[in-house]
C-alpha cells in the first residue's frame, strides 16, 4: 500500500486522488485497489486544485442547525484538470463551464474545498 | 409467467398514530382481498424498508405482525426503485416455482413518524459519507446538480420543469387518496420557495405517510389478468460524483434490456408510470425511455400528450409529486394505479386503453433503474 496523503476529508488543505500504475485510470474516492482494472495500490497524488464547473446547485433548505447557519451555499461538481470529478462548495454565482481553482473554508465544523472563479 | 393478481393502496398524506407496520398491513390486506385470496395462501413475502423504523429483518417482523408464515421472505433495498425491484424478483420467484403467491409490500409513517429534517437527513445519506455528505448536500441538491447539467445540455428551462409539477397536480385532483387537492399553476411553481436550485418546493415530491401492496401469482385469480411481460435493471453508480455522462445513464440501458426481454416496443405502450421524485427526474426519464425526444418532454406535456385523454397517459394518480411519497410505497402507487387502469377500475380517471403499460423506477441519484412492461391478457 502506497503512502496515504492527508486531504480535506481528514482536515488538511489538499485534494488527493489516486492514479493506477497499471491501467492509468484516475479515481477520487480512496480505495486500496483500482476500480477499473482491480490492480492493487493505486498511487496517491495531490491535485492542483484547477478545474471546470460541471454542475451547480444552490442549497436553500438544509436539515441540521450546523448546515442551516451557512445558507445559502453552493454545492458544485468540478471536473479537475487531472481528470476526475469531485463535489465541493463554490461561489454562489458560479456557472457551468467556469474555470475555477480550489480554496478551503470551514463548513459545519469541518474544512471543505471551496472553488472560486479564475479571474 | 407471472400475474399481478391484486393491488392495495392507502391514501397518502398524514396517518397520525399509524406505524410503518400498520400501513403495510392495511395495504397488504387490501391487496390480498383484491386478489380474492386468503392470507394463508400467501407463501412469499417481499417488503422494503422503513427509515422511521429500521430493522435488519423487516419481512419476518411484518409476517409475524400480519399473522402469516411464508416459506420465502426477506426485505429488498434499492431506494426509490425498491417497489419495482421487488416486483421483478416476485415475477422470477413465481416463474421459477419458488412460491405461488408473493405479497410485495411497502409502507412508512415517514411524515408523522419523524420530523421533516430527520427525513431529509436520512435520505441525504445515499451520498458518499466522506466525499459528499460532509458538504451538507440534500437529496434535492443531488438532483439539483443533475438538473443544472441537464438543463444546460438540452436547453431545458425552469418553466419547462414546472409543467411536470402542474401535470402531476392536475392528475392528483381526480384521486381522493392524493396528498394534495389544490390546483397549482406554472406561476405557483416558479414562486415556490427555493430548495436546491434550480429545484423549488413544488419541483419536489412531499414526505408522506402511506402504504402500498401487490400480490404476484403464478396464475391469474380472476378474469382480468395483468401479466408481467418483461423487465430489466441497470446500476451504473451510487454517488452523483461517480455518475456517468447524461447520455449514458441507467434508464436507457434498463429500457433497452426490458424491450429485448419482452419483445415490446415503445410504440406498443399505451400507459406510462414513471418515477417522479422531482420534476427533473420525470423530464429526464421520459426522454431516456424514449417517450419524448431529448429536451422535448415539456413540450409534449404542454401539448397534452401525457394527459389522461392524451396519447400516453402518465401517472394518472398524481405521481410522487402530488399523490405523495412515503418511501418504498411511493412508487408502488404507480403500479397500483397502472393495475387499476389496465383492469378498467380507475373510475373517473379511467383512460381509453391501458392494454400495455411501461413502468420505470429509479433509486439513489439516477443510480439504480428498473424498467418493466405489463400486459393485459384476456
Amino acid at each position: 500500500m502506497s503512502d496515504k496523503l492527508a486531504d480535506w476529508t481528514t482536515g488538511a488543505e489538499a485534494i488527493v486522488y489516486q492514479s493506477c500504475a497499471g491501467c492509468g485510470a484516475q479515481q477520487y474516492f480512496r480505495r486500496s485497489f483500482c476500480a477499473v482494472c482491480g490492480a492493487a495500490d493505486p498511487v496517491e497524488k495531490r491535485a492542483s486544485g484547477a478545474g471546470t464547473v460541471y454542475a451547480t446547485s444552490l442549497v436553500c433548505r438544509a436539515a441540521t442547525p450546523e448546515t442551516r447557519a451557512h445558507l445559502p451555499y453552493n454545492i458544485v461538481l468540478v471536473d479537475t484538470s487531472e481528470g476526475f470529478r469531485m463535489m465541493a462548495h463554490g461561489d454562489n454565482d458560479l456557472a457551468i463551464g467556469d474555470q475555477v481553482t480550489a480554496r478551503y473554508r470551514q463548513f459545519a465544523g469541518r474544512l471543505v474545498p471551496y472553488f472560486e472563479k479564475v479571474k | 409467467m407471472s400475474f399481478i393478481t391484486g393491488v392495495g393502496l392507502t391514501s397518502y398524506g398524514k396517518h397520525e398514530g399509524s406505524s410503518s407496520l400498520d400501513l403495510m398491513s392495511k395495504a397488504a390486506e387490501l391487496a390480498i382481498a383484491d386478489a380474492g385470496l386468503k392470507r394463508s395462501e400467501i407463501d412469499g413475502v417481499l417488503c422494503g424498508y422503513s427509515t422511521v423504523s429500521p430493522h435488519i429483518m423487516l419481512a419476518t417482523v411484518f409476517a409475524e405482525h400480519f399473522g402469516i408464515r411464508p416459506s420465502y421472505a426477506h426485505a429488498v433495498q434499492v431506494g426509490g426503485a425498491t417497489g419495482l425491484a421487488m416486483t421483478m424478483l416476485a415475477h422470477h420467484l413465481v416463474d421459477a416455482g419458488v412460491a405461488k403467491h408473493v405479497l410485495v409490500v411497502g409502507g412508512e409513517n415517514r411524515l408523522t413518524g419523524q420530523s421533516r429534517d430527520a427525513s431529509i437527513q436520512a435520505l441525504a445519506q445515499v451520498g458518499h459519507p466522506d466525499y459528499e455528505v460532509t458538504l451538507g448536500p440534500t437529496i434535492p441538491a443531488y438532483y439539483g446538480l443533475v438538473a443544472s447539467r441537464y438543463m444546460h445540455e438540452y436547453c431545458v428551462t425552469q418553466q419547462d420543469l414546472a409543467d411536470f409539477a402542474v401535470l402531476m397536480r392536475k392528475a392528483a385532483l381526480a384521486h381522493p387518496g392524493a396528498q394534495f387537492h389544490e390546483p397549482i399553476s406554472i406561476a405557483d411553481v416558479m414562486a415556490s420557495k427555493p430548495v436546491a436550485m434550480p429545484l423549488k418546493l413544488l419541483d419536489c415530491c412531499p414526505v408522506s405517510d402511506g402504504g402500498a401492496a401487490f400480490v404476484i401469482s403464478r396464475e391469474p385469480t380472476s378474469e382480468a389478468g395483468v401479466r408481467v411481460r418483461g423487465c430489466a435493471q441497470a446500476h451504473t453508480h451510487q454517488h452523483v460524483t461517480a455518475a456517468p455522462a447524461l447520455n449514458d445513464l441507467g434508464a436507457e440501458i434498463a429500457i433497452a434490456k426490458a424491450k429485448a426481454a419482452s419483445g415490446v416496443a415503445i410504440s406498443d405502450v399505451r400507459y406510462a408510470a414513471v418515477y417522479d421524485s422531482f420534476t427533473i427526474t420525470l423530464a429526464m426519464l421520459l426522454e431516456d425511455l424514449g417517450l419524448a425526444k431529448r429536451g422535448e418532454a415539456a413540450a409534449r406535456v404542454r401539448a397534452g400528450y401525457f394527459d389522461r385523454d392524451g396519447e400516453m397517459p402518465l401517472n394518472t394518480h398524481g405521481g410522487l409529486l402530488s399523490y405523495g411519497h412515503c418511501g418504498v410505497g411511493g412508487a408502488m402507487a404507480h403500479l397500483v394505479e397502472t393495475h387499476l387502469q389496465m383492469t378498467g377500475r380507475a373510475g373517473n380517471r379511467q383512460v381509453r386503453d391501458a392494454s400495455i403499460a411501461l413502468l420505470h423506477g429509479d433509486g439513489g441519484v439516477l443510480s439504480s433503474h428498473i424498467s418493466m412492461f405489463l400486459e393485459r391478457v384476456r
